[in-house]
């Protein structure tokens, strides 16, 4: 910036008002973008014959659909916990030998998003599926809710374990230590200390994985599992009955929303840390018996095998049944598509994310709050859903851009915003506000300062955070089906239907691809811990009361 | 403060006014001046609006009301960036993405470059770093990276540095010896600075004058020696050392208390507030007298004493080596004259 004379400048004043406005302004685009869409199809869905409405919504079919949607939930949620939790005792309270790779294998199952999960179930199954030809023994093709519930949770119970896992590690001993003074029993003790610290990470695991399954359309259309987005998915693309599916999104959303809210009303008031002041000493590892060493192993190996090495086997097994030249000269061209969408769509959320991270970091208070939270939706609510609002929006006011490659570029960055929002916020809050004014004081004007002291401190944020978003869309399956522009056939929608038309060997290629990008992504999300080293102690904490970070823990699931 | 000479102040602070969100002011019209090469410390509670004022004074806060001038310009709403104003934050806000060197040449983005590398060896020697120019602020120790953020504050030749709470987030024994080599830099460099502190010792022993501020409001300015003697409230009579305050009836140049007529310092009128240091009494150990030894605190050097006397509770040091047992009844004296503080 060029200095003001001095006579102007005496006005001035020296805060960053211009600053201020230039970020709430992007800021409010964003979540403009963000928002209006989805109100568009509420108006739009509204406008509709009242009576019409109640005679699609008004039957048992509606019934079904909510109760479906009920029970995956409720199994996926509960599968999981039963997978997770003791994992997460295991691996983080006991002396189990091996700890180290065993909790790699218990968080690698990230790679193997739920619809590739679902192929490797069904690929297990029928005459020439992997169990018939390996071991002889025939099993049905598993579907309806057995089979989602069980292709979800082995996908999603590493979230629930990661934050159990870390619970277990913040639990103090003094706490454990004093029930057990006053006279609690084991089981007690677990009940009434342990179990209630564990809550808030049981909750927010909960809230992802809830989230997750709500919005899932690639399992459950494989699993041929009637829930709403399963069957928003048909409306749409089949029955093309743009009311029915747009009044079937909005209950969808609904949903979602209220899970959302449910949990922050649940975890309103809860305060589970240490009262006490100084460093709470951590629990000492339980020394588990010989027999228990042997009986942890076995279970972490059984969750390993069927979370991780079922699909690998399934996937090698049809890949050696022989993949045609052509299949692979497919898999190159839509592995291109995948490309040249996601690297845009990243970039584009990374540059949209800044100014949301900005606001919440620097410039605190009602327009950022609201801000951030409407940064979230796009992950609150499910892909489907969010993509149907924009196929609205742009048939009645923009038909140009319909089912164009601009069009899923905007949507994917605003569905994967929330994932680019953590990274860069968390990385603001490291670079703390005393950076930017000692370079001001150093004679650098507020731009200058940005680029030159913060700009270099948040970039391993920004760069975590396009990559985030961008393996995230390279595996994205229900946006591109909704949105995608004639021919164009990404990995996820050339795997999904060739599942879904019993062509395992055909899909085969592409599902392995799919886990290799996924891999990545589970590299990237692990490796965020690193940061810049601080020259001393971070002053500013982040405000309670704004979005969570999906990423906080771990990125969220998002091949929905 | 002092008689209006031909040239203006270095610094000058007129009605300096800043208020928080909800209406109460964090600072409440402050003025005060700085000349060439003068260091100041600004002293108080934590809280009582010195590191705003520091500031408001560096353009990083908004000035509510009042103005700041410097040399005689007013520069109340410039952008920080264009005062020339040098800043060392308490926790010194190095670049962790920057060696040591590119820290310290980070000011001198106008200068030739030829230049400002040499003046960043200039500078790297002055603060005796020269060895760990390509380390990063990581690598350094509290002292090390406080070096380096003065050096970094100092190569553009500011005329004025602001320390905000400097040695906070350092050990004691670091902080002795970072107070020195801080003088000593300030002076080699002759640059004026202003101090923020809440510690009395660190502003005494560093400070060729104090600021004192309570609650937003600044109550008294002086040096250090003048303030301890004379100062103007009981705020600052207690805040700088220890002090006793006692109630007490002046009569012109004496005054009637509980300890006696003592002498005062400058005449005053009817009742009044005095405050008597805890050196300036002496103990005389004397079966008949009404005060008593209530307790002892060995300190090494010295001993310090609760003594009661009717219900008044004193606080006495003394250098006396045999010393006196808890229990036994003392005399008190007062040897130099006191303090009749305004009401």
């Amino acid at each position: 910036m060029i200095a003001a004379p001095p006579h102007r400048s005496l006005r001035r004043r020296p805060g960053l008002p211009l600053a201020r406005w230039l970020v709430s302004g992007l800021g409010l685009v964003v979540a403009g973008l963000m928002v209006l869409p989805l109100v568009y199809l509420l108006l739009r869905a509204s406008e509709a014959d009242p009576a019409q409405v109640a005679a699609l919504l008004w039957r048992w079919r509606t019934v079904e659909l909510l109760a479906n949607t009920a029970a995956l939930t409720a199994g996926v949620l509960g599968l999981s916990t039963l997978i997770a939790l003791p994992l997460a005792w295991l691996l983080s309270r006991t002396n189990l030998h091996g700890r180290r790779w065993l909790n790699l294998l218990a968080v690698l199952p990230l790679a193997v998003p739920g619809y590739v999960m679902a192929y490797a179930l069904i690929g297990l199954a029928g005459n020439y599926g992997f169990l018939n030809q390996t071991f002889g023994v025939t099993m049905p093709r598993p579907q309806g809710w057995w089979g989602a519930t069980l292709a979800l949770s082995l996908y999603c119970y590493p979230y629930l374990y990661l934050n159990l896992r870390a619970a277990f590690a913040g639990l103090e001993a003094s706490l454990e230590e004093t029930a057990r003074v006053l006279g609690a029993t084991p089981r007690q003790l677990f009940r009434r200390v342990t179990l209630p610290h564990l809550m808030p990470a049981l909750m927010a695991g909960w809230l992802v994985v809830g989230l997750y399954v709500i919005g899932d359309f690639g399992a459950v259309a494989l699993m041929r599992f009637r829930v709403f987005s399963y069957v928003i998915y048909q409306q749409y693309a089949i029955a093309y009955d743009l009311l029915y599916s747009a009044w079937l999104s909005l209950i969808l959303i609904a949903i979602a929303l209220l899970v959302v809210w449910a949990e922050s009303k649940l975890r309103q008031g809860q305060h589970y840390s240490a009262s006490g002041s100084g460093s709470g000493r951590p629990l000492a590892p339980l020394r588990l018996p010989a027999w228990g060493q042997v009986l942890g192993l076995l279970f972490c190996l059984a969750v390993a095998a069927a979370a991780l090495g079922l699909p690998v086997a399934v996937l090698s097994f049809w890949i050696s049944r022989g993949v045609s030249q052509a299949t692979w000269q497919g898999l190159l061209t839509s592995f291109v598509q995948s490309l040249s969408m996601a690297a845009p769509a990243a970039l584009l959320a990374g540059l949209m994310a800044i100014p949301v991270a900005v606001l919440a970091v620097r410039f605190p208070g009602r327009l950022s709050r609201w801000v951030n939270r409407l940064s979230f939706v796009g992950y609150a609510v499910p892909a489907l859903a969010f993509a149907l609002a924009f196929v609205f929006v742009t048939l009645r006011s923009a038909p140009w851009l319909y089912q164009t490659r601009g069009l899923l570029v905007l949507v994917y960055a605003l569905a994967f915003l929330a994932l680019a929002v953590g990274p860069i916020r968390s990385a603001l809050y490291q670079a703390r506000p005393a950076i930017e004014e000692a370079a001001r004081a150093l004679g650098l004007g507020p731009l200058a300062s940005f680029r030159r002291a913060t700009l270099p401190l948040i970039q391993p944020g920004l760069v975590a955070a396009v990559v985030l978003v961008f393996v995230t869309v390279m595996k994205e399956l229900p946006i591109a089906f909704l949105l995608a522009p004639p021919g164009f056939r990404p990995l996820a929608i050339q795997m999904f239907s060739r599942t879904s038309e019993g062509m395992l060997v055909e899909a085969a290629p592409y599902a392995a691809a799919i886990i290799a990008f996924s891999a990545l992504a589970v590299g990237v999300v692990l490796r965020r811990d690193r940061q810049w080293p601080q020259t001393s102690p971070t002053t500013t904490v982040p405000d309670s009361t704004e979005a969570p970070d999906p990423t906080a823990a771990i990125a969220p699931p998002s091949c929905r | 403060m002092t008689a209006a000479t031909p040239s203006p102040p270095l610094l000058e602070v007129r009605d300096l006014c800043r208020r928080f969100a909800n209406g109460i002011p964090a600072v409440d019209r402050v003025s005060f001046s700085l000349a060439e090469g003068e260091l100041m410390a600004l002293l108080g509670p934590s809280g009582c609006g010195k590191t705003t004022t520091l500031r408001m004074i560096a353009g990083l806060e908004t000035v509510d009301a009042g103005s700041v001038w410097l040399r005689g310009i007013p520069i109340t709403g410039w952008r920080p960036e264009r005062r020339g104003i040098g800043l060392v934050f308490q926790d010194y806000a190095l670049f962790p993405h920057l060696t040591v060197a590119d820290n310290v040449r980070f000011g001198l983005h106008r200068w030739p470059r030829a230049k400002a590398v040499g003046r960043t060896q200039e500078m790297l020697e002055l603060v005796g770093l020269t060895a760990l120019a390509r380390r990063y602020p990581h690598e350094l120790s509290g002292g090390q990276q406080q070096r380096v953020a003065l050096a970094r504050t100092l190569a553009p030749q500011p005329e004025l540095v602001l320390l905000d709470e400097p040695f906070s987030n350092l050990d004691a024994a670091m902080r002795l010896e970072m107070r020195q080599e801080v003088r000593r830099l300030l002076q080699r460099a002759g640059a004026a600075a202003i101090l923020v502190t809440h510690d009395q010792e660190e502003a005494m022993v560093m400070a060729d004058r104090l600021a004192v501020m309570e609650r937003g409001r600044l109550l008294q300015c002086g040096t250090p020696d003048a303030i301890y003697r004379r100062p103007a409230s009981a705020f600052v009579a207690s805040f700088l050392g220890r002090s006793n305050l006692l109630r007490g009836q002046a009569h012109g140049s004496a005054v009637d208390t509980p300890l006696g007529c003592l002498a005062l310092v400058t005449p005053a009128q009817g009742p009044t507030t005095i405050a008597v240091r805890p050196e300036q009494i002496r103990l005389v150990a004397d079966a008949q007298a009404a005060a008593t030894v209530e307790m002892r605190e060995f300190r090494g050097h010295d001993q310090l004493y609760r003594v009661r006397v009717g219900d008044i509770a004193l606080t006495v040091i003394s250098t006396n080596t045999d010393a006196l047992q808890e229990g036994e009844r003392v005399r008190l004296e007062v040897s130099e004259q006191v303090v009749a503080l305004p009401a």
